[in-house]
């Protein structure tokens, strides 16, 4: 049984085809690049995988089970926008998420928030973006889900949060688990991906370990992606 | 340290690896720091860095003992070998270019001794 089993996946917005039957499975224990320029799915992918997008057309199976209250317990979802209310401190924080889900590691929480040097009575709406963006991971990479889906972590901030976001990746996720993460932004996170997913016309274009594309096109992915959607 | 990301990773940390063994910078029968902890240093994901301790004890660069852990080989044979092929291939390259500017082997060779013995300035 896959960790995520997807066939003939549809969905539109209006008009507009997003999705037009697209198949990917995918293994525990990797940490996956879901890439492809703005506009290609990638959200919408992940919001259906995370069961915030529920019509559509196709199967999505997460552990063997339909996406849905079982599949939301142990999928870690980062959303693009942040969802902290502005007027909350980190305490507070760690409270709903305790509320909201089993496998939430609070301790563990509040020792990587401390471990930023934040006042734990300290409003979130107050604290820089980048410390915002830093303190939803460590939220998200709390739990102890199966899947991680990360929408873009890597927005719009700097080198040293970069690395600090990847650095909190890498040392939280286990071998039975699975990260998928988006991005447009290929160079800075490319050498943490076990394998990478394409999008192109609401299709996966190709699903395969980045160090056997490197040594089969002699790129970087970064540089291969360029070429794909030139 | 900084990736070529042209390269599969797990073959540069392979070389990475072998040249810090290379350099004394390991110890041979040295104990090697997991796969989880080397990959953090790394910056890389643990199944790369799987991938290239697989790589290596495949070439006989470590070896696992079943309770205790990865080292460092201790046959001297097999650095030996490895010293080999690190020097051909970066010879190789370097006599390359000289021919390419114009050196003879002779050429090379002399100025590589001369070189080593005092030092840029005085050619």
């Amino acid at each position: 049984m896959s960790l995520l089993e997807i066939k003939n996946l549809e969905h539109r917005y209006g008009n507009h085809t997003v999705l037009a039957g697209l198949n990917l499975t995918l293994e525990e224990g990797e940490i996956i690049g879901l890439l492809g320029p703005n506009g290609a799915g990638k959200t919408t992918l992940m919001k259906i995988i995370s069961g915030l997008i529920q019509t559509y057309d196709g199967s999505v199976l997460v552990n063997g089970a339909p996406v849905g209250i079982g599949s939301k317990s142990i999928i870690s979802y980062l959303p693009e926008q942040t969802y902290f209310r502005k007027s909350e401190n980190i305490r507070s924080a760690i409270g709903m998420f305790r509320d909201f889900y089993a496998d939430f590691d609070e301790k563990k929480a509040m020792e990587m928030a401390m471990d930023l040097n934040l006042d734990s009575k300290q409003k979130i709406g107050a604290m820089s973006k980048g410390m915002q963006e830093k303190l939803q991971l460590i939220f998200v990479m709390s739990r102890k889900a199966k899947l991680y889906v990360l929408d873009e972590p890597l927005g719009g901030v700097d080198p040293s949060t970069r690395d600090y976001i990847l650095h909190t990746i890498l040392s939280q996720y286990t071998e039975n688990s699975s990260v998928l993460l988006s991005t447009h932004l290929v160079h800075d996170v490319e050498q943490i991906f076990d394998r990478a997913v394409f999008l192109k016309n609401g299709r996966v274009f190709l699903n395969e370990q980045v160090d056997i594309l490197r040594a089969e096109t002699g790129m970087s992915l970064d540089q291969y992606f360029r070429e794909v959607y030139r | 340290m900084q990736f070529d990301n042209g390269l599969p990773i797990y073959l540069q940390i392979v070389k990475e690896m072998t040249l810090r063994a290379l350099s004394g910078a390991m110890e041979p029968g040295e104990k090697i720091p997991p796969v989880r902890e080397l990959a953090a240093q790394f910056g890389v994901n643990p199944n790369t860095m799987q991938r290239a301790m697989a790589e290596m004890e495949r070439d006989g660069l470590v070896y696992t003992e079943r309770t205790s852990g990865r080292f460092l080989t201790r046959e001297e044979g097999v650095l030996a070998e490895k010293r080999k092929s690190f020097a051909r291939e970066e010879t190789e390259k370097y006599l390359a270019y000289m021919k390419k500017i114009g050196f003879t082997t002779e050429e090379v060779a002399s100025y590589v001794k001369a070189m080593g013995e005092k030092g840029e300035e005085t050619i």
